[in-house]
């Protein structure tokens, strides 16, 4: 094991519901910085691992940590140190811009200057700062993304798990967005990724692809298209997810 | 702590921010009140009375006298013979019949007692037996004020007198009940619906993931609701005190700890409507139509418990709303102590314990 390359280390992770193995003794790590898709069709345990990793569920065996905490025993150090976005871009309308930057600061623990400078520092880097004063329910879907997605780094964690957040966004919304997730790799952050689009599964540094609870396969995209001799991701991952046997 | 108190101040801005809500909330129980205080009154006004006797009679004349007196019933009019009474209460001209025997004077005099027959309008019951009951009193009354000025022993009534509320006022049910209600409504209904509201945004998900506890998320829900059924409960006891008059004869004190309790049983309810119910509308029809109604119902502020079937009496039994109010009844009419309230207090204490501990597990439960 190696805390400082790897922020996420899994080994044999297992989750049951009674009969049903949603998550079937996986295994993988994933480096500190790099940008890390985590594919799978509906259905595969994609949101039950990843549920597991953001401290929300125990495992029912196995384990590993997440940026050095334990997933079984240390929940609460996990949620201080991940960042969270999902596909809802769930920010609350009804709130202002600013408001909604204060209360996810204050939720994280950050005091009242440091909140300022954040918000100032943000709402600049997006261009939004003549809109603090908005409500977030006004907003166009793009910029609440971004938004989102800014606010999920609000505390500067080490690793940020996004649950598909590109959905029912236009093309070009999404290239933006996706260049906000590189700049924030660049910058140090770990990207933890799960998509249904396997265009944007180019993006990243490495891609892991699962299929009924268990990891098919993982590496960089461009060792799974040479591996299973496909053009582009999307063939790679037809591939393996029509392997899949349950529904 | 710091966590907490930006939580807290997010859902007053979501209150304030609903002009409407906060409008209806604060509101309602205004509204509430005047209503069950003033137009839905179980008093009846003004009853109109038919005499049916021969008013040359001394006897007859002082009894119509004094019953046209009473601020409550007025003659209308004078007929011949029973017969008539019924076209008269089919044609909605009279409420009640008064029937005195003939030779009535006389009759008092020689025998010592005399009869009169009270007919009512049984097609509406209820008033029908007020309006008798009030007949009743004033013919008592005078019965009695005959019997003195004449020395002679007349079959005497029993003289009826209400403790605690001597006029008889039906807003001293209701306003104890509406309390119940109220606070109930409030605290239940806007906790549930605040809460699945961020169960369907997708951002109860974003608390979740945050190192804010979930009973953290379930306290901050609640105080803002609780601060609200306090200025709620303010209103009411102003409204009735000073608008009603209903007195507020018991300690303030124990009312607002009582209350406190009641509210907090109310928020258990409200966090179990919230872990079950996906959407804001489900929410909405379980807090409406399976709170609202049976509190109404089974809580005693229509109907009287008491006079349910044994099955319903049960049923009513695990309606906290029930026990609240029949502690707000002793401590606001009866103005008594902790003493004589504190069955109905550990029965609440209980079911309220009872209810948070089971809704703040499920509701970590199914994170």
């Amino acid at each position: 094991m190696n805390e400082n390359t790897d922020i996420i280390i899994v080994e044999q992770l297992t989750k049951k519901f009674g009969n049903f193995t949603a998550v079937d003794h996986i295994s993988f790590r994933v480096h500190r910085g790099e940008i890390f898709g985590f594919l799978g069709a509906n259905g595969a345990g994609k949101t039950t691992a990843m549920k597991i990793l953001c401290g929300l569920s125990l495992p029912t065996s196995g384990g590993g940590t997440v940026n050095g905490y334990d997933l079984c025993r240390e929940q609460e150090k996990i949620k201080r140190h991940i960042g969270y976005m999902s596909q809802k871009f769930s920010l609350y309308a009804d709130l202002k811009v600013w408001e909604n930057i204060r209360l996810f600061g204050g939720i994280y623990g950050l005091s009242g200057k440091r909140i300022r400078q954040k918000s100032d520092e943000m709402l600049r880097y997006l261009n939004m700062t003549d809109l603090r004063d908005e409500l977030v329910g006004d907003l166009p879907l793009g910029w609440k993304q971004k938004l989102a997605f800014s606010i999920a780094l609000i505390h500067e964690p080490a690793i940020v798990f996004l649950d598909e957040p590109t959905g029912g966004v236009d093309p070009e919304t999404r290239r933006l967005f996706w260049d906000l997730i590189c700049e924030t790799a660049e910058a140090g952050t770990t990207i933890f990724v799960t998509t249904h689009y396997m265009d944007e599964a180019e993006y990243c540094d490495r891609v892991s692809i699962m299929v009924d609870g268990v990891i098919a396969d993982l590496d960089t995209p461009a060792a799974l298209k040479q591996r299973h001799q496909a053009a582009d991701m999307d063939a790679v991952f037809r591939k393996l997810a029509y392997q899949a046997k349950r529904e | 702590m710091k966590e907490f108190l930006s939580f807290i101040k997010k859902e007053f801005r979501h209150i304030f921010r609903d002009r409407r809500t906060i409008l209806i909330v604060l509101v309602m129980p205004i509204v509430q009140i005047i209503l069950f205080g003033f137009a839905v009154s179980t008093e009846v006004h003004d009853a109109r009375v038919d005499v049916v006797g021969d008013l040359a009679d001394p006897s007859v004349r002082q009894t119509v006298a004094r019953i046209d007196q009473n601020p409550y019933l007025h003659v209308t009019a004078v007929l011949g013979s029973v017969a008539e009474v019924a076209e008269r209460f089919r044609a909605g001209k009279s409420d009640v019949a008064v029937c005195f025997e003939r030779n009535f004077d006389e009759r008092l005099r020689h025998y010592d007692k005399a009869f009169i027959r009270i007919l009512g309008d049984g097609s509406d019951p209820n008033t029908a037996q007020m309006i008798v009951n009030y007949v009743n009193g004033v013919l008592s009354t005078v019965q009695s004020e005959l019997s003195a000025s004449e020395g002679t022993q007349t079959a005497s009534f029993p003289h009826v007198q209400y403790m605690y509320n001597p006029a008889v006022r039906s807003s001293y049910n209701f306003v104890p009940g509406v309390m119940g209600l109220i606070l109930m409504l409030v605290c239940s209904m806007m906790t549930a619906i605040s809460i699945v509201r961020e169960k369907e945004s997708g951002t109860l998900e974003l608390l979740l993931v945050s190192p804010i506890r979930p009973v953290g998320v379930i306290v901050s829900k609640a105080i803002p609701y609780l601060a609200l059924s306090l200025i709620n409960l303010v209103t009411i006891l102003l409204l009735a005190r000073f608008v009603l008059g209903v007195p507020l004869r018991g300690s303030l004190f124990l009312l607002a700890v009582m209350s406190v309790l009641f509210i907090l049983a109310s928020l258990g309810i409200g966090l179990l409507i919230s872990v079950v119910s996906a959407t804001q509308k489900t929410a909405l029809l379980i807090s409406g139509m399976g709170l609202t109604m049976p509190t109404m119902i089974f809580s005693g502020i229509i109907f009287p418990c008491e006079s349910m079937p044994v099955i319903l009496q049960y049923v009513s039994d695990i309606i906290p709303a029930k026990w609240y109010i029949i502690m707000v009844k002793k401590i606001m009419i009866e103005g008594v102590g902790f003493s004589y309230i504190y069955p109905e207090f550990i029965i609440l204490l209980v079911m309220t314990l009872f209810l948070l501990v089971v809704s703040v597990r499920l509701f970590k439960r199914r994170l």
